[in-house]
């Protein structure tokens, strides 16, 4: 019997090497797998190109990430944050590497690279300096950019419910991008709120098929990095 | 007697203008307001870009669900109909076609459409482009709300942007204190002047060639 479940998000992260390019699924705080960062925070691998949409927030999570200096790179598409100078202040002083990329352009990165689509072409950046060094090509009478499709290593996710085959359910929009990555990382690693015997999520309902997870870690009760930040809370 | 619009005028004169049954991208800032003034027996369905349809106002402290956020990462709440999806279909409804009005805030936009409002270009600023780029070139209808001038009296309706560019000629109307301003392929053209402006201080207030309203 297939069962991807994990013992502990300790175990879920312990074969990420130094080096490895990582997908963290959220969208701000929002779905964001805490717990996940916070382990590999603990298991301490450095020199990670990490792909999310933003850059963490307050001095944990994510950010807590970063500030421990275990990221060499960033790639997304909106590294300010209202909560967070970890980030900025690293950037200014030449301390880690960013790539921005327009959010659906970063979404379709993931996705294509899920699809086995090597690249694709978008009006998206068309006559902006992001389209700088990148290849157009007219279609119809219109401009496009051709984009690269994007994969990791690693994707590191939190969902809502899961089974031991690694199907998933999200939380509203905590769902954002983690359906992407799931499809586009080597190793899937997720952090269920909930985790279910097989059989007891309704077929229909399921929104990432397990043929894109690996491993599966329960997680109840997760902390929420709002909570985290009101409290006043840094992971180090 | 009044001069100009108010931010909430502006949001109202936007809303006006869009068609009931649209799907509508809201911008954050003054472009949120809009919301607050949908016209009698219309609705409109409002899109948020990190993956729903059918978005409601901000909840009350039990509403609260600390996953629902909408783009500018504010808690909002789900309307009866609202529907969930992630970014890469989030972002088809964008790039697809598929949202009617997009309703943007600005640092400038120029009299051949493009639109400027992602960064300031400054040697010290972090990019950070978010959606702004899809929204531009995907929806067909992109509106902008913004102030005439910048705070220091600069016009923000220029013959060419000097900040980097978020879309070139993509932009169709623009709401501001002073008037509702068209972008047309010979430049700016004024559609309807705000209560007690003259055509001639839009003209002065505005960096590009201007024609009257009919």
């Amino acid at each position: 019997m297939i069962n991807k479940q994990c013992p502990s998000v300790a175990e879920a992260v312990a074969d990420i090497p130094d080096g490895a390019t990582v997908m963290v699924g959220g969208f701000g705080a929002s779905g964001s797998p805490v717990e996940l960062l916070h382990a590999l925070i603990d298991h301490g691998a450095r020199d990670l190109t990490v792909i999310n949409n933003n850059t963490g927030n307050g001095e944990v999570g994510l950010a807590a990430l970063i500030g421990n200096g275990q990221v060499r790179k960033m790639i997304c598409s909106f590294p300010r944050s209202s909560q967070s100078k970890v980030f900025p202040e690293l950037y200014r002083a030449g301390r880690i590497e960013l790539e921005v990329v327009p959010q659906g352009t970063l979404a379709e990165r993931i996705r294509a690279a899920g699809a086995g689509i090597p690249a694709f072409y978008t009006p998206t950046a068309v006559g902006t300096v992001l389209a700088e060094g990148k290849e157009s090509r007219e279609f119809d009478g219109r401009e496009y950019l051709m984009e690269r499709w994007l994969k990791a290593d690693f994707a590191l996710i939190k969902c809502e419910t899961a089974d031991p085959l690694g199907n998933l359910t999200f939380n509203k929009t905590g769902r954002n991008f983690s359906p992407l990555m799931c499809m586009a990382a080597t190793t899937t690693i997720v952090q269920a709120t909930h985790l279910v015997a097989r059989g007891n999520i309704n077929p229909e309902h399921i929104v990432t098929p397990g043929i894109f997870v690996d491993r599966v870690v329960e997680v109840p009760d997760p902390v929420h990095e709002d909570i985290l930040i009101a409290e006043g809370r840094r992971y180090a | 007697m009044s001069h100009g619009w108010t931010r909430e005028q502006m949001a109202a004169r936007a809303a006006h203008d869009i068609p009931d049954g649209a799907y509508v991208n809201l911008g954050i800032g003054i472009p949120e307001l809009v919301t607050q003034f949908v016209p009698e027996g219309r609705e409109f369905i409002y899109h948020t870009e990190n993956g729903m349809l059918g978005m409601g106002p901000p909840p009350t402290e039990d509403e609260r669900d600390l996953d629902l956020m909408n783009a500018g990462k504010k808690y909002v709440t789900e309307l009866p109909g609202a529907v969930y999806f992630h970014h890469a279909d989030s972002f088809s409804m964008i790039r697809g076609g598929h949202i009617d009005v997009c309703v943007l805030g600005t640092m400038q936009v120029a009299e051949n459409g493009d639109i400027a409002n992602w960064s300031t270009g400054a040697p010290d600023a972090i990019p950070a482009v978010g959606g702004a780029m899809d929204l531009v070139q995907g929806v067909e209808k992109i509106y902008v709300i913004t102030q005439h001038t910048t705070k220091t009296g600069e016009p923000k309706l220029v013959g060419r942007c000097s900040y980097p560019l978020t879309g070139a000629g993509v932009v169709s109307r623009i709401f501001t204190d002073l008037a509702v301003v068209d972008v047309t392929p010979d430049g700016f053209q004024v559609v309807e002047l705000a209560p007690g402006v003259d055509f001639d201080e839009v003209q002065q207030k505005t960096g590009a060639p201007i024609r009257p309203p009919a």
